[in-house]
């Protein structure tokens, strides 16, 4: 058994009685990334000296009610992270060695005393749901690397799968906490929109990017949003909003709990064994004393084409400060300025991320802005008002986090539209802006773990954190561990 | 609309600042074509009066105090540049063309 | 074929706000370069914008001042084009919903007045600086990146150079006014573009606009909009097109030079700013900020007429800058004659200013002193030949006028016996001049004066000396 199959409430008490020290679960990290990371590529880089001196010095001082204190994580590579290498998995940011500051979530985790293991593989600006759009190695599904850890927070997953460190962060956008998540069989949650501080992650698409937790219980993910949520005057998108206590939250009790269940979430296109498990688990919840029905999410079809005219219309001004002028790569060809520009970016840049930069340019360029991009905001708003009908009636949302379990690496790397489509379940909660949590509900027959997606109200965190949790208690899919190799 | 042309994807990416090869370009055309093909769904539904959404938060008038901060040194600004000289960043001349 | 010349302005102004609109470091001019820049400035990966409120406010103040009505609901927009000194590659600007809107100015050229309108106000950051070293490379200093700026463009209301240079003039005085900007063309705190066509007398649609750049002074603006109304008017008459082109004007060949040429329009891509939310300004905020704008030029200029009895030409001078109308009005209130005031103001001060390229502050003058040096003439303390003295002491060195008066001895000689004694002196050596004088030759009497005062090292009393030497020469 390893010290990483404890919660961090059991590794809390472990350290406060002195049975371990923080050395120790560091130790435990970089042995198991040492035993598994040439199979999972996880991290991008690893800061191990800084850790072990961190640990040590955490070993020489009181935990004094740290809420994290000792805990070795993992950062998503597109978190920033003051004096440590920050590349977005893009060949563009691979010489960007200091970022200058830490992002709100890092100081946050870092004033709880955490130790940062390192940073973590994801898609290129977190453009992809394979992780094979990582411009270095993509990151493999540790329960069989033949298939792909989902994306784009892929290394997130991935690394709290492989037991190679006790929870990781990651961002949603359109589903890149939660589908990896359900690739990788641990706990995602991406927040409501303005929860959790912005600052310091690299944008992709500002109006639906969050940050989340991704860890193996609904505690930890819990505790460990406890830590860096809250308004922060550095991001004007933050919501000030009181923070409550979520593992507070945890009791176990749903009974009379109202749970919608979109019907286009179980429609065709959703794989039957994801359909079977999602709705053993509603029979779970049944037995808990919940109650669920069916209802529609009418423009939920539309959510995949919205979100791509919105997230890559943003996505082509957020990255176009990627000029080669103050970071990043310079490309040594160019004759004049513009072809410096021009050259650096196509140089830096992977596939996916220009063409999305060339489809949002498109959107937003004179003559079809109002068909393309005005159209999907107009039909954000519907989705958004699909949702807000739902939660007048219910208490959650609840339907799988993918279509399918994961796939398999290359499977659908050569069609974007069919990528694209594997979002369908998650991208309509970014566009809303609700919070959803992805949790294990069961396995395939080929022994790929299954996601079960939970949506709450805004900031109804606790909610969704009390339904994820009563299930995770009544069932014991999350206490299965990968034996990482491939099986084909 | 639905589709796009090759011309037109050479321009975006002018717009973009990427450079594209012919190679490319096509493929592009053909990818993006199909994008906003599927994008063209969209005009089924009927928008009329139906206010866009930038922000799912109802936040207004977010903001800081007057008060100036100094936060970072030249040497960190120049940091990470690929050129610089005499504390400014350095770029081809763009009188050169 | 006779044309009309049509002009529109676009100025640009940086608010004199302490940080920066989008970050907290520090808006100064002149540092060196890139130490006034932080990651947000820098547009580093993850930085999100924060907004400044006074920047929203001296945006107000501005608009209102110029006429303009304030918007109730807001937001910013991202104008994203790629250069060098812009480092997100997009600029947070306003695009469709502008801070002001519907505003006007009034201009006065040779005594006719006009209105010209002003269609927009609007708020944005101002870019890096670039600038092109000879050894093949430019540099970029982002110091200035991230100061507010409002963006004034005017209606197309201008119908010759002399009414764009008034309209600068007006404006630039009205934002001095509301002291939300340093209005400094030298120091880059307003800049101006301007947009010239032609079309002939009788013709409603516009002809095809030249804009105009690189002008760094009114008088250039002026200069090079009389060049190219002459450009284009050649142009046209012989039977050629305008094109659509941008020009600089070239202050040592004194022409307007080709940019270049614009092929249809730039395509910036506005869209709403997803990193900031809207503004919603409120009756409250607009009347918080509509009471801190002090008196505008034309009020204060009117009072002066009505209220001072001033005439309209010193009354126009006086206010022309706020600091100048400060001065005055605090000359006065330190007992100074409003007329003695304004002449000295307009005269010796204004031509001391002139002469030695300094502006009211940078003189040792105060309001006290030349208020106190008017008085000392008006209760013939000192003449106003001595008062030029005193001034001259007071513009450089400053002081106490009446103190400097004592310690040099240039107390006006008013004791009638002195003068008389002194005068009696005078007759007697000058027969002649007595003798011209009974003769109806007025000149004499001028020399006679002449001979006292270099007696007094001008000191005496002058309407005095006049009346003695009268009564003296009357009893010869």
């Amino acid at each position: 058994m390893s010290l990483f199959d404890h919660s961090i409430k059991e590794l809390e008490a472990k350290l406060h009685n002195k049975e371990i020290t923080v050395s120790d679960l560091v130790d435990e990290s970089y042995k198991r990334i040492h035993e598994v990371e040439d199979k999972v590529h996880a991290f991008l880089t690893l800061d191990e000296e800084n850790a072990r001196r961190k640990a040590e010095e955490l070993d020489a001082t009181e935990d004094a009610g740290a809420k994290l204190f000792g805990i070795p994580a993992g950062i998503k590579d597109n978190i920033v992270t003051k004096g440590l290498r920050t590349t977005c998995a893009s060949q563009f940011l691979r010489n960007f060695d200091d970022p200058l500051y830490d992002a709100t979530v890092v100081e946050k985790l870092n004033a709880e005393k955490i130790v940062n293991i390192g940073k973590l593989n994801m898609d290129e600006f977190a453009m992809g749901s394979s992780n094979e759009n990582s411009s270095f190695t993509p990151t493999r599904n540790p329960w069989n690397i033949n298939h792909v850890p989902g994306g784009s927070s892929g290394g997130s997953a991935a690394a709290v799968a492989a037991g190679e460190v006790l929870f990781s962060l990651g961002s949603d956008t359109g589903g890149s906490i939660r589908q990896p998540a359900a690739f990788c069989g641990v706990v995602g949650l991406k927040p409501t929109y303005g929860l959790v501080s912005r600052f310091g992650l690299v944008a992709f698409a500002s109006s639906l990017d969050q940050i989340g937790p991704l860890t193996r219980s609904v505690e930890d993910n819990a505790r460990v949003l406890e830590v860096i949520a809250g308004h922060d005057k550095m991001d004007s998108t933050s919501a000030n909003v009181e923070i409550p206590s979520y593992t507070e939250a945890l009791t176990g009790d749903v009974k009379g709990l109202k749970i919608a269940v979109p019907k286009e979430y179980l429609a065709e296109g959703v794989n039957p064994e994801v359909r079977e498990a999602v709705l053993e688990a509603l029979k779970v919840y049944e037995s808990l004393g919940a109650t669920w029905e069916e209802v529609s999410l009418p423009h939920s079809k539309y959510a995949v084409a919205t979100y791509y005219l919105l997230s890559s219309s943003e996505a082509s001004a957020n990255l176009a400060r990627f000029d080669g002028v103050r970071y990043g790569v310079r490309s040594e060809n160019a004759e004049n300025m513009v072809d410096m520009f021009k050259k650096s970016r196509s140089e830096g840049f992977g596939e996916e991320v220009k063409r999305r930069i060339m489809l949002g340019t498109f959107a937003l360029s004179s003559g079809y802005y109002d068909a393309y991009y005005k159209k999907a905001q107009k039909v954000r708003t519907l989705i958004k008002n699909d949702f807000d009908k739902i939660f007048e009636e219910y208490d959650v949302v609840i339907g799988p986090t993918t279509p399918t379990p994961a796939f398999k690496v290359g499977e659908k790397i050569d069609d974007p539209l069919t990528m694209y489509a594997n979002d369908i379940l998650t991208i309509p909660v970014n566009l809303a802006g609700v919070p959803g949590i992805s949790i294990p509900c069961g396995f395939s027959p080929e022994g790929l773990p299954i996601g079960l997606q939970i949506i709450g109200k805004h900031f109804d965190e606790n909610t969704v954190y009390r339904a994820a949790h009563a299930y995770e208690q009544a069932t014991d899919h999350h206490t299965k561990r990968p034996q990482i190799g491939g099986a084909n | 609309m639905g589709e796009i042309t090759k011309e037109q994807v050479k321009h975006v990416a002018n717009l973009a600042r990427l450079e594209v090869s012919e190679e490319e370009a096509e493929m592009f055309t053909k990818q993006l074509s199909s994008i906003i093909k599927f994008a063209e769904q969209l005009n089924e539904i009927d928008t009329e009066g139906i206010q866009p959404t930038t922000h799912v938060l109802d936040l207004k008038n977010v903001m800081r105090k007057d008060e100036p901060r100094q936060w970072t040194t030249r040497e960190e600004a120049l940091k990470n540049a690929p050129d610089h000289k005499d504390g400014q960043f350095r770029v081809p001349s763009i009188l050169a063309e | 074929m006779n044309f009309e010349t049509i002009i529109g302005l676009e100025v640009h102004v940086e608010l004199k706000t302490k940080s920066k609109i989008f970050s907290p470091s520090p808006n100064a001019f002149g540092a060196e370069p890139n130490t006034n820049v932080n990651p947000i400035d820098l547009g580093y990966p993850g930085v999100l914008p924060v907004l400044n409120e006074e920047a929203v406010n001296f945006a107000m103040k501005a608009a209102m001042a110029l006429n303009c009505e304030i918007a109730t609901d807001t937001k910013f927009d991202r104008k994203n084009y790629f250069y060098p000194d812009n480092p997100k590659a997009f600029q947070i600007s306003q695009f469709d919903q502008p801070i002001g809107e519907h505003g006007w100015i009034e201009i006065d050229v040779a005594g006719k007045k006009k209105k010209i309108g002003i269609t927009r106000v609007h708020l944005e950051e101002d870019a890096g600086k670039l600038t092109h070293g000879d050894d093949g490379y430019s540099y970029v200093d982002f110091n200035r990146q991230g100061t507010p700026l409002i963006e004034i463009v005017s209606e197309p209301d201008m119908r010759s150079p002399e009414e764009a240079y008034a309209y600068l003039e007006k404006l630039k005085t009205i934002i001095q006014y509301t002291g939300v900007s340093d209005v400094k063309m030298q120091e880059g705190s307003l800049r101006c573009d301007a947009n010239i066509s032609l079309r002939p007398y009788g013709q409603e649609k516009f002809g095809t606009k030249a804009e105009l750049k690189n002008l760094n002074s009114f008088t250039f603006v002026q200069k090079g909009l009389e060049f190219e109304e002459k450009r284009q008017e050649k142009v046209l008459l012989s039977g050629g097109e305008i094109l659509q082109e941008t020009r600089r004007y070239d202050e040592k060949t004194k022409e307007t030079i080709l940019m270049r040429v614009k092929e249809g329009s730039d395509d910036y891509r506005y869209f709403p700013e997803p990193d900031l939310v809207p503004l919603y300004i409120d009756d409250a905020w607009k009347e918080r900020v509509r009471s801190e704008i002090p008196e505008l030029p034309d009020a204060r200029k009117q009072r002066y007429i009505e209220q001072l009895g001033l005439s309209e030409y010193d009354a126009a001078n006086l206010t022309s800058s706020k600091e100048m109308a400060d001065f005055f009005e605090e000359t006065v209130n330190n007992g100074a004659d409003i007329k003695q005031a304004s002449n000295w103001l307009m005269g010796e001060v204004s031509g001391y200013m002139n002469k030695h390229y300094k502006e009211l502050h940078d003189l040792a003058l105060t309001p006290e002193s030349l208020g106190k040096m008017i008085q000392l003439i008006e209760d013939g303390t000192i003449s106003s030949k001595i008062a030029k003295k005193v001034f001259a002491e007071l513009v450089e060195k400053g002081g106490d006028p009446e103190k400097i008066v004592k310690e040099k001895g240039m107390v006006q000689i008013s004791d009638e016996g002195q003068l008389r004694e002194v005068i009696t002196g005078i007759l007697n050596e000058n027969e002649q001049s007595i003798i011209d004088f009974k003769n109806g030759k007025d000149r004499a009497l001028g020399f006679l004066v002449g001979q006292v005062m270099k007696a007094t090292k001008g000191q005496a009393n002058p309407p005095m000396v006049n009346k003695i030497l009268i009564e003296e020469m009357n009893k010869r």
